[in-house]
């Protein structure tokens, strides 16, 4: 085979946001007819250096080059004009239009929405999709929305596709046929590149993989010359042993009784069906499932902030009393005398305040306190202090706001404030979700000490090795449904990932 | 008696403004943009035309005239007035990113300040006994109707007894609904209203279409304000005459949501509503007729209400009505 | 293909008295357009522009304390709608909040005066102008709270319905008989006119000065007061928390709507003495921009404020002195806003401008 030539030369791409630096002299080659799997951990600069080449961003510095061409993309349309298309990994559909008029979106000419309607129809044929041009995005699921995406930049002739963590939001059968469409494409001689940090898609799907870390370039090679030992260790920059304590439950007793719960979204689509479950005192319940299956709602529930249908959550006491949470606020639950800690997904949209300093924040939990009109500003500010130092929290001072920390620091300020409330019952969603190893593995510790200390964790993961090694029971979630319970020790990752699809099919073409 | 003949034409006359208003309106906050500057908008494009007629009449006499220049140096004045505050407005909130609220009712502020400052100079220029500046001459052309309309009875006269701008502005209104609805520029209009982020994403121009939209919105919504004064008042300009009707053409772009197509009859019916004290026998007491005067607003407000309680997709404003647009937002 | 000239990113925070100074920097440029607008059209030297508005307001002793005045009540309705602000709940219905407070005091001075004691009756005044104020907050408060009903345009059109409210009951209350409008109420009783302390202004000066200071504790230091904030920032996390954010809403409006009855008050019971659809002048709206301008904060409103009204009173002056008419005012004010209006953009964004042929690549 002749020596290709690279179809992207991006070199020495800086990018800063504010203080931070996304991007730092990063190097990348993509070539034709090879999918690229770029590799990294979350907040590596993945995103912002494919952003950079669909012209979202604009670099700081740097040169990209487009087949041995010195190109300036200023703009996604500048993009677009040189064959790149990219499927953010937040979609970027308006709700309020059908398939069809998102689709054409921005291109020119007459607006003809029937041919165009029929060049989907022929798109979808060839590669096997399924999209109604008609159809509304508000009432769309998921993985057609990704579809719609995909045929979005299929319809404008893009031979160098972007894909931004496409497989998140999918089922296994929904991610095989996604790589079918993608080998297709490669086959095609078109550039692929899909940014990812699952290491065994890169192993399936990838021609070539590249490492970014901490915004540099650390290296790529073919795939089939290397293995995930060392592309972890590439990821995270020195050699990783992904060990996590679970030490034994100490005399678990139940503490949440959950009976028949249904939640129902506001557009009426059932989240939550008929779902019974114990969390117990002193152990971890892992939460297993795709994305998008009811984790979100589950919490929100037991926490009081989302109303449900049917069925019952109760608090057991120590004493062995039982009291009803459901259809309570998280001020009566408060107040009823149960302290539980909630650290949400979205981090600065609802469990922090960004505008507001580390000390306000802790004040979120604790201003209520106290007769008096006004609010007590010292104990939070001291419990900021502690936090800061007790969790290593990289930041200039706690009058800094929130907003100001990378990600990992304000986890650890969220983690930090919930734990300090000392509470009975403990939620976490997607604890360590754009962490960097060090952090993840503080907050892990944290939790178990929480359990050793008798606290009912109740832990919402994605990645399934974490919730193997840390779990003492994992609940699977399906579409909503609870597709079986099964003991931590000794689940294999086969097992429990088949429990997540199970029910998948059946839902996902209702 | 109820006088239906005499109020229909009467309410369709008042409608204009609000009409040409909110189409206006419709456009700008299609793009995202809420411009609460219309009132000052208005206020504007009508002194521009006063400002461009006055010295027109002053240098011709009236049966001299070319109405060719009598109607177009007005319109033209009217419409670059309304454009720089459309531009200046686009300037401060998409260029450089200012709150919206904040900007509108500067602007509001300012443009009617610029009407009264303007048309208080002209009307001590005239020294007249009243406090107006009529400009009878350029009135003519802008309040002729067509020819045969006295003769076809009680349909010229609900029909054909307007001047052009009338007809002018509900065409405008239709080709604005037609743009909207089934072209590529509407397409990608609505989409930068809904979702600057995607609409980008996709290669549309948002910081064009923001600044293209606003600018003509405030051109359209300029001509109610000159409509008002030329033919509606019979071109008589006195300060603050024109009083409310900007923020009523704000309200009407609810009650029709965001439907530029709704807004023709819309806007007769809120012209209506807006007179209808002068036609409800309320025999000498005025006190009661103040309180009819109320009723635009209060069915605007239960209008309001009704949407937000409804809550259906199509009904809601543009997603991203009100919020400045930066692309490398984080 | 050539590099774009510059491009726009967002800075790291700027030190306060940087953003000071961009601030101070576009009211300078303002201030020079100003005269530059006001020499052409009035063929004055620019200086004297200047001194004709400092004279506005500082001329006199009268004049100073009418400034000051004017000033307290602008202030006064700013601080009303600075805490539904910071719940970024766009109140700019104050001009009809505080209209029907000062109906309301005009009512009982109307009704009740010479009925009762004038100490109570001024008491009963001010908890009705209270009352009224904080009901026309409250309504379009109820309906965010309940279905998100846009507030901005609601409490828009709740000032048109207050405006013909007050213009019904100036035909109801009409004196003298057949003038459609109120005229100076009780001319020689003087039942419910506010007392004078010291003279004419000064009680009004105090007031405001009062509230300012309650409601800057109010904001910064009561448990409300956070409330208030944690509700604008983010509802949802207001509601993870506990706070319920529909009362947080309606308590904000009642008190935003409340304290613009007291302007009301003021203005009805201490300066006018009689009530017309123009009572509140235009305030309600010109209190959106003096509290914008100080960023929400009580205490540097008192100089936004102060900023507008000291203008206000210049333009008059050069208005009067020079026979121009008083809308001049609007116009300055006009330019004067939208330089500080842009200048924040300065303050939040960089400009970076490329320098072209860098190319580093090899």
């Amino acid at each position: 085979m002749e020596k290709k030539t690279a179809a992207v030369k991006m070199r020495n791409i800086t990018k800063r946001f504010g203080s931070i630096v996304a991007n730092d002299k990063c190097w990348l080659d993509i070539y034709r007819g090879e999918i690229l799997a770029l590799l990294g951990e979350n907040g590596s600069g993945k995103t912002t250096l494919m952003n950079m080449l669909s012209g979202i961003y604009f670099p700081d510095e740097g040169q990209i080059t487009i087949d041995g061409k010195d190109v300036v993309i200023r703009s996604p349309k500048d993009a677009f004009d040189l064959g790149i298309g990219m499927i953010h990994q937040h979609f970027k559909l308006v709700d309020v239009l059908t398939a069809a008029e998102n689709i054409v979106l921005g291109l020119e000419g007459k607006l003809d929405l029937k041919a165009a309607s029929a060049r989907i129809r022929e798109i979808c044929d060839t590669y096997g999709f399924e999209v109604d041009p008609d159809q509304k995005i508000y009432d769309m699921s998921v993985s057609q929305k990704q579809t719609v995406e995909i045929v979005k930049v299929l319809y404008r002739g893009a031979d160098i596709l972007i894909l931004d963590e496409p497989t998140a939001v999918l089922t296994p059968q929904e991610t095989d046929k996604l790589f079918t469409v993608l080998r297709n494409m490669r086959d095609d001689n078109k550039a692929v590149v899909i940014i990812t940090h699952k290491m065994h898609e890169v192993e399936a799907l990838s021609d070539r993989v590249a490492v970014l870390r901490h915004g540099q370039f650390i290296g790529d090679m073919l795939t089939k010359d290397t293995n995930a030992q060392e592309m972890t260790n590439m990821m995270v920059g020195r050699p990783v042993t992904l060990n996590i304590d679970r030490p034994e439950p100490k005399d678990p007793k139940p503490r949440i009784l959950v009976e028949g719960l249904t939640v129902r979204s506001m557009d009426g689509i059932v989240k939550l069906d008929d779902v019974s479950f114990t969390a117990n005192a002193g152990e971890i319940l892992g939460i297993a499932g795709i994305s998008g299956c009811g984790q979100k709602e589950l919490l929100e529930a037991i926490a009081g902030l989302q109303p449900t249908e049917a069925g019952s959550i109760r608090y057991v006491e120590d004493d062995g009393t039982e009291e009803e949470l459901l259809g309570k606020d998280p001020l009566s639950i408060a107040e009823m005398g149960v302290t539980l800690s909630f650290v949400p997904e979205d981090r600065l949209g609802m469990g922090l305040v960004g505008n507001m300093d580390l000390a306000d924040n802790m004040m979120l939990r604790s201003f209520r306190r106290g007769k008096s009109l006004f609010t007590d500003r010292r104990t939070p500010k001291k419990l900021a202090e502690t936090v800061v130092q007790e969790l290593e929290v990289n930041t200039p001072g706690v009058s800094t706001p929130v907003r100001r920390l990378s990600g990992g620091n304000v986890q650890k300020v969220l983690v930090g404030r919930e734990i300090a409330a000392a509470p009975t019952v403990l939620l976490t969603a997607y604890a360590v979700r754009g962490l960097d190893i060090n952090s993840s593995y503080m907050i892990y510790d944290l939790i178990n000490r929480q359990k050793a200390a008798g606290v009912a964790v109740i832990y919402v993961g994605e990645d399934l090795d974490v919730l193997l090694e840390l779990a003492d029971r994992i609940l699977v979630l399906c579409g909503g449904k609870v597709s079986g319970i099964v003991p931590g020790r000794g689940a294999t990752k086969r097992k429990v990932g088949l429990m997540m699809t199970k029910l998948g099919g059946d839902t996902q073409d209702a | 008696m109820f006088d239906i003949l005499s109020f229909l034409p009467r309410a369709v006359m008042q409608g204009i403004p609000l009409l040409l208003g909110s189409t206006g309106e419709t456009l700008t906050e299609k793009s995202g943009n809420l411009n609460l500057g219309i009132p000052g908008v208005m206020y504007v494009g009508a002194i521009c035309g006063v400002i461009g007629s006055f010295l027109y009449e002053q240098k011709v006499p009236a049966d001299q005239m070319n109405a060719v220049l009598a109607v177009g140096i007005p319109m033209v004045c009217c419409l670059v007035g309304s454009l720089l505050m459309g531009l200046l407005y686009c300037f401060l909130t998409v260029t450089l990113r200012a709150n919206q609220n904040v900007t509108g009712l500067a602007l509001t502020t300012f443009g009617v300040g610029f009407g009264n400052f303007f048309g208080g100079s002209i009307i001590k220029l005239v020294d007249s006994e009243v406090p107006s500046i009529v400009l009878s001459a350029t009135n003519r052309y802008f309040s002729a109707s067509l020819p045969f309309a006295s003769k076809l009875g009680v349909v010229g006269k609900v029909l054909f007894s307007y001047g052009f701008l009338a007809y002018i502005a509900v065409i405008i209104a239709i080709i604005a609904s037609y743009v909207l609805n089934r072209t590529r520029t509407g397409l990608h209009l609505r989409a930068v209203g809904e979702n600057p982020q995607t609409a980008d994403a996709a290669g549309i121009n948002v910081v064009k279409y923001k600044y293209m939209a606003t600018c003509l919105g405030s051109m359209i919504a300029g001509l109610g304000g000159l409509y008002y004064v030329m033919d509606y008042a019979a071109g008589i300009w006195s300060n603050n005459a024109f009083g409310d009707r900007g923020w009523l053409a704000i309200a009407l772009v609810i009650f029709t949501v965001w439907k530029p197509s709704w807004g023709i009859l819309s806007s007769f019916l809120f012209g209506g509503l807006y007179i209808l004290h002068q036609y409800i026998p309320s025999g000498m007491n005025l006190a009661v007729k103040e309180l009819y005067k109320m009723i635009p607003y209060v069915v605007t407000i239960i209008v309001l209400i009704i949407t937000s309680m409804r809550n259906k997709r199509e009904s809601q404003p543009p997603a991203s009505l009100g919020l400045p647009y930066f692309r490398e937002e984080r | 293909m050539h590099e774009p000239l510059f491009h726009i990113s967002k800075r790291g925070a700027l030190p306060w008295y940087r953003a000071w100074l961009i601030r101070g920097l576009a009211l300078l440029a303002a201030l020079v357009l100003c005269a530059v607008v006001t020499t052409l059209l009035t063929g004055i030297n620019p200086l004297q522009v200047y001194v004709t508005i400092f004279k506005g307001s500082f001329a006199s002793s009268r004049r100073f304390w009418d400034m000051l005045q004017r000033l307290s009540i602008l202030l006064c309705v700013s601080l009303a709608v600075t805490p539904a602000f910071r719940m970024r709940f766009w109140n700019i219905g104050g001009e009809g909040q505080v209209l029907v407070g000062g109906l309301a005091s005009a009512a009982c001075m109307i009704l009740l005066g010479g009925k009762v004691p004038d100490a109570g009756l001024i008491a009963l005044m001010t908890v009705s102008a209270m009352v009224a104020g904080a009901i026309w907050g409250g309504i379009p408060a109820v309906f965010k709270a309940r279905w998100g009903t846009n507030e901005t345009l609601f409490t828009l059109m709740m000032n048109y319905v207050a405006i013909q409210l007050v213009r019904y009951f100036s035909v109801v209350w009409e004196s003298p008989k057949g003038s459609g409008s109120i005229g100076v109420i009780n001319p020689s009783t003087h039942w419910g006119w506010l007392p004078e302390i010291g003279n004419a202004y000064f009680l009004k000066v105090l007031v405001v000065a009062l509230l300012t200071i309650g409601v800057y504790i109010y904001l910064n230091y009561s448990k409300h007061g956070y409330e208030i904030a944690v509700v604008g920032e983010s509802e949802r996390t207001a509601r993870y928390v506990g706070i319920k954010v529909e009362k947080v809403i309606i308590r904000t409006m009642l008190l935003s709507g409340a304290l613009c009855g007291i302007a009301g008050l003021l203005l009805v019971g201490g300066t006018d003495h009689t009530i017309t659809d123009t009572t509140a002048g235009g305030r309600g709206f010109t209190a959106v921009m003096v509290s914008w301008l100080a960023k929400f904060n009580p205490v540097w409103m008192i100089l936004t404020s102060f900023l507008l009204v000291f203008l206000g009173k210049g333009a008059e002056q050069i208005s009067s002195q020079f026979q121009l008419n008083q809308s001049f005012s609007d116009i300055l004010t006009g330019i004067i806003l939208f330089f500080i209006i842009g200048s924040e953009f300065f303050i939040n964004y960089q400009i970076n401008f490329r320098k072209s042929g860098d190319k580093e690549g090899k």
